[in-house]
């Protein structure tokens, strides 16, 4: 087997150093009775050869959405990811390190987490970062969990226009805890209310933008709402390239972020891995979830770079810490801060300009098909659509042509019949001219 | 004529250069070790590292809230991020590059055919919103895994979308409890051992569990007394590893199954250490209800410098109806995604992230599996057993172990045998550094004084052990020859000395920030790369 | 006005029925570098064996528990940018909290100056 390096000579040998007479010695521990003196039931060990096949196999019953027009959102965005990015997270140093536990051979993540924590301060407007969550959903969660330790209060107040998926892991995380969060129902058309919510019991209101429907708000006076009370503002993005075109959720006044940052740098990959963003003020520091790295000095003096604030976490605090988290997303935000750092502020602002152009050219030639309205009057690069039929079937007949038409909303939200005939399209950069004229051609055709 | 041209081809005078003499360099580089600023500190406004086509002149529909202040990201060019990123690179220690025997960690190899596999068109870039009959490959993919899953641990049901090791614990912890209310049973303690790694009281609290911790017995294993007298009709359960932190396989386990399941409790198995037990034991027949699997320990799928993890958890008949969602099925027309709570999986407790788990992970860890078949399965948990008792008996007579006999895939030893040598286990542990290995896991687990946790893995020879071996003697030797200054002050040749901690956690600094206004004139851009 | 300490590294000093609270020389010794101390709200009511702060080092946090009952009614403020002072002047400006007692009995445990010295000598 080529992974191990042992010849069944040497085996023979280090078992006589060690004392035993077979390996089986070594397992004595194990109950007699469960022991498997057989081999599992599986298929023997295969060549790398072999090993490619079987995946190639599975890839080609597969639909890539990079092959294909693509008009899928919702939370996850195709974009382009520059070949640097993927080159250098495949570099063995980054690839197979472990966590930094040992700072003086560990620079290099460290320095690349201390640049990635500063880059998701700076888009979000926040002062400061953590290295990192599993994904926007969990540090979501993770956001209301921390909102209420600050505040010390029990209630947090979940947008209808949050993301479902979002708004299941908020519920699930809560249950079982002190802590609960009221939802509101998904609001269509039209502003959401709060204010009959907002009283001194709550510990945050949470609120995505842009929503789940593609919509942007101006959060400026619902955050003044939240202070006032001596609640947060949690705000949620999902499409973090939104951020290079519309005013940070820090300069409305958010006091956490919880984002998704798939976006810039992570590939689609089915759902995961993605990495999650959480960004604060500093003042809420020692309330945050997950790592953190700190710049700070050597023995010469020099500068480098520790995790730090370790004592809110689960190795030291154990049934007191923060959160439970362990492991962070280390790759993705690696390939996230590369990707970042390659686009710098001119190329970060002009491809937020670059997608909310084609999504706004492909919403006035969606416009145009007859019995087709875009829903919200304001969007970043993704907006709803009201069809005259329903959309999951619509999606159906589309993807029957080779176009991958857009998420429906009741695939994410069912049983609602009012929603049942809207459906999310996602227009990124990545979208060609060819690619809108062959959606807007078929969706006449299935309609 | 003679051609006396061309380079001298011998080093010169043995006198040039000194042992005493001072090494400094004008760049603070030296040779290959390369400094790189923040790239905060190396941009250039115009420059760009990305391009793209020119926006459309179209009416702006972001709602009036367009960005009007600038960000602050450097701008730099597509060279200067590569070398940027390569020269970090460069300060990180790996296992590609040494021996990185990480207790707990099972930092193995990471074969690069998962990687490539992983970056197929039609399984890379899928997205998760598609149609299911688009992603047939992808569904049967995450089944088959499923299979493989269940085959190994002998358990009938597994959940996919755990996104770590201490996510996984969440899912099986809050089985249990949805579980036990699902009986209109409100049970509030969970029983720990010490030993555990700190993730399960943490998990344990977030699912609203009282944590009451278990002490060891002298042979490193859970206290079966103790726990027992803990045991009562108000516990949920027990989150126990097994193998244990330790390195010790629990020879009770059966009992310790069987002791909580009389009393209705569930029986929690943290998978952490599943890479001792692979094709020799499956957890189903010691009684398990839940346990969670690290794909990027046991099944190899790279660590990335702290991510991202998988943690599956295999779970009993008891516990199944209560998976959270999505759960793949089988359908007439194929596979299907059941994505909501409801029918089916009326009982489950919810979801925990978004999406469906994560597939990157589940590619490679499959690629990992089919590469080694159940022959090969079997043989990494023998090699890596075998391995560990190598390091403890080659160490036995230098290092002083807590328990007696032999040890499963990791090797403990305490400070014991460091008493009166002014040499702590870090400083040890630093100066294993300046020899090119990575450090073992120190000061875990807590059960034991000044720990050292060695987990070689099946991936390394016998070469290396014995290399490993030598040099901790050498250092060992050293430390009893009153050579305690060497050890204070070692590393001496990472990319950095020791780090002030404690400075760093009195006065965070977590980000750059500009510096101050009055600089704002000055070209302080200096660069790298440049 | 006598200083007091608790088997557990606490001291307290009454004046009238307000205890000031803080945590011993050897105590802070254990602990190494203090890098934060978490104090309590002003206004919280504590009981006997309730957690009154979180002194943190880089590798350990460790609870304080107030050994008299009583309302916090003043807290140092000044550890929130110098909690070295529990270092430096644990005794002094190292304290944690001020506390209007409820029950003066509870100090009468409590041990003296002389005998907490010996309890410490005979730790190691």
């Amino acid at each position: 087997m080529r992974y191990m390096p042992h010849t069944a000579g040497e085996r023979a040998e280090m078992l006589g150093k060690i004392g035993v007479g077979s390996i089986d010695d070594l397992f004595a521990d194990i109950p007699k009775e469960a022991r498997l003196d057989d081999l599992l039931k599986l298929p023997l060990h295969a060549s790398e050869m072999e090993v490619e096949k079987n995946f190639r196999t599975l890839a080609s019953k597969n639909l890539s959405p990079y092959s294909t027009p693509c008009f899928l959102g919702a939370g996850a965005y195709q974009h382009h990811i520059p070949s640097v990015a993927d080159h250098i997270i495949q570099r063995s140093e980054f690839l197979t390190a472990y966590t930094p536990y040992q700072p003086e051979i560990s620079q290099g993540t460290l320095q690349a987490l201390f640049e990635f924590q500063t880059q998701v301060a700076l888009i979000t407007g926040m002062e400061v970062a953590n290295a990192s969550m599993y994904d926007g959903a969990t540090s979501c969660a993770e956001s209301i969990l921390m909102a209420c330790r600050v505040t010390r209060r029990k209630k947090a107040i979940l947008s209808g226009n949050l993301h479902p998926h979002y708004r299941e892991t908020a519920r699930t995380a809560l249950q079982f805890t002190e802590f609960s969060a009221s939802e509101l129902p998904p609001v269509v058309e039209g502003a959401e209310a709060f204010d009959e919510y907002i009283s001194e019991e709550i510990a945050c209101v949470v609120v995505q933008n842009p929503d789940f429907f593609g919509r942007l708000q101006d959060l400026t006076s619902l955050a003044e709402k939240c202070h006032a009370v001596g609640a947060l503002l949690v705000v949620v993005v999902n499409e973090v390239v939104s951020l290079g075109a519309v005013m940070s959720p820090g300069e409305m006044g958010a006091d956490i972020v919880a984002g998704e940052g798939q976006s810039i740098g992570v590939p689609l990959s089915f759902g995961g891995p993605y990495v999650g963003l959480l960004a604060t003020r500093q003042k809420f520091v020692r309330q945050m979830p997950g790592r953190l790295c700190g710049q700070t000095v050597d023995q010469d003096g020099q500068r480098g770079f520790v995790l730090t604030l370790s004592t809110r976490e689960q190795h030291i605090r154990r049934e007191k810490a923060t959160s439970n988290i362990c492991t962070n997303a280390g790759l993705c935000s690696l390939a996230f801060t590369i990707h970042m750092s390659l686009l710098g502020e001119v190329g970060f602002t002009k491809l937020a300009k670059l997608n909310h152009g084609e999504a706004v050219s492909a919403a006035e030639a969606l416009e145009e098909i007859e019995g087709v309205e875009v829903v919200n009057a304001s969007f970043f690069n993704e907006f709803t659509l009201r069809l005259p039929k329903n959309a999951a079937d619509v999606v159906e007949k589309l993807a029957a042509k080779g176009v991958l038409g857009g998420v429906p909303v009741s695939r994410l939200i069912p049983d609602q019949p009012e929603l049942e005939n809207l459906l999310l399209v996602a227009v990124t950069e990545t979208c060609s001219t060819a690619d809108l004229e062959k959606l807007v051609s078929s969706l006449k055709e299935v309609l | 004529m003679l051609n006396k041209q061309g380079r001298p081809t011998q080093p010169s005078s043995p006198n040039a250069g000194n042992s005493d003499m001072e090494f400094e360099t004008y760049t603070g580089n030296k040779a290959l070790e390369l400094e790189t600023p923040l790239i905060f500190e190396q941009g250039v406004a115009g420059r760009i590292g990305v391009d793209m086509a020119e926006p459309k002149a179209v009416k702006s529909r972001l709602g009036g809230i367009e960005r009007k202040d600038s960000i602050g990201l450097p701008d730099m060019s597509e060279p200067q991020v590569l070398r940027h990123f390569v020269r970090l690179s460069r300060q990180n220690y790996s296992i590609d590059s040494g021996f990185y025997p990480l207790g707990s960690c099972t930092m193995k190899h990471n074969p690069r055919i998962n990687e490539k596999v992983a970056r197929l068109a039609g399984l890379g870039d899928l997205h998760p919103l598609q149609p299911v009959s688009t992603v047939q490959g992808a569904l049967e993919l995450i089944d088959s895994l499923a299979h493989w899953l269940k085959t190994i641990t002998g358990m009938p049901a597994v959940a996919m979308s755990p996104a770590a090791g201490a996510h996984g614990e969440l899912c099986g912890v809050m089985a249990i409890r949805a579980a036990h209310e699902a009986k209109g049973q409100a049970r509030v303690r969970i029983l720990v051992p010490e030993s555990a790694h700190g993730t399960n009281p943490a998990t344990a609290a977030l699912c609203g569990y009282k944590v009451e911790a278990v002490p060891a017995s002298k042979n490193g294993r859970m206290d079966l007394d103790a726990f027992a007298k803990k045991l009562g009709p108000d516990v949920a359960g027990v989150m126990l590893t097994n193998p244990n932190t330790c390195g010790l396989f629990e020879n009770d386990i059966k009992k310790i199954a069987d002791m909580i399941h009389e009393i209705g409790g569930y029986f929690y198995c943290d998978g952490a250490n599943l890479n001792a037990i692979l094709g020799r034991v499956r957890p189903g027949d010691l009684g398990v209800d839940a346990m969670h699997i690290n794909l990027h320990k046991t099944f190899s799928t790279p660590h990335g410098g702290g991510g991202p993890g998988s943690g599956p958890v295999v779970l009993s008949e008891a516990l199944a109806p209560y998976a959270p969602v999505p759960i793949v099925t089988h359908g007439v027309d194929g596979y299907d995604l059941t994505e909501h709570v409801t029918g089916d999986t009326a009982r489950s407790f919810g979801r925990m992230k978004a999406f469906h788990g994560q597939m990157g992970m589940f590619i490679r860890a499959l690629a990992y599996m089919q590469s080694h078949g159940a022959d090969g399965l079997r043989q990494i948990a023998e090699d890596a057993v075998l391995n560990a008792n190598y390091i403890r008996v080659g160490l036995q007579d230098q290092l002083h172990s807590p328990f007696k006999g032999v040890c499963m895939h990791e090797a403990l030893f305490d400070d014991g045998s460091l008493k009166g040598t002014g040499v702590t286990t870090l400083d040890l542990a630093k100066a294993m550094i300046d020899e090119g290995f990575h450090p073992m896991t120190m000061y875990f687990p807590l059960v034991v004084h000044g720990a050292m946790l060695i987990e070689p893995t099946e991936s390394e020879s016998r070469q290396t052990l014995d290399q490993f071996i030598g040099t901790m003697k050498h250092l060992l030797a050293k430390a009893h020859a009153n050579e305690e200054d060497y050890f204070h002050g070692a590393p001496y040749f990472a990319p950095r000395r020791r780090l002030d901690e404690t400075g760093a956690a009195r006065n965070p600094v977590l980000r750059w920030s500009p510096p101050a206004a009055d600089t704002s004139d000055v070209d302080v851009t200096f660069s790298a790369a440049s | 006005m006598t200083i007091k300490f608790t088997k557990d590294h606490e001291w307290v000093l009454l004046e009238g029925d307000v205890a000031t609270i803080g945590i011993s020389d050897y105590a802070q010794d254990q602990l190494g570098d203090v890098v934060f101390v978490e104090v309590p709200e002003v206004g919280a009511d504590l009981s006997k064996g309730d957690e009154i702060a979180v002194v943190e080092s880089v590798k350990a946090a460790s609870e304080v528990y107030t050994p008299v009952s009583g309302e916090v009614i003043e807290i140092n403020n000044d550890l929130e940018e110098t909690p070295t002072l529990v270092n430096e002047d644990p005794l002094g400006g190292g304290w944690f909290a001020r506390i209007k007692i409820t029950d003066s009995t509870e100090l009468a445990d409590l041990l003296d100056e002389e005998g907490y010295k010996a309890f410490v000598e005979g730790l190691d």
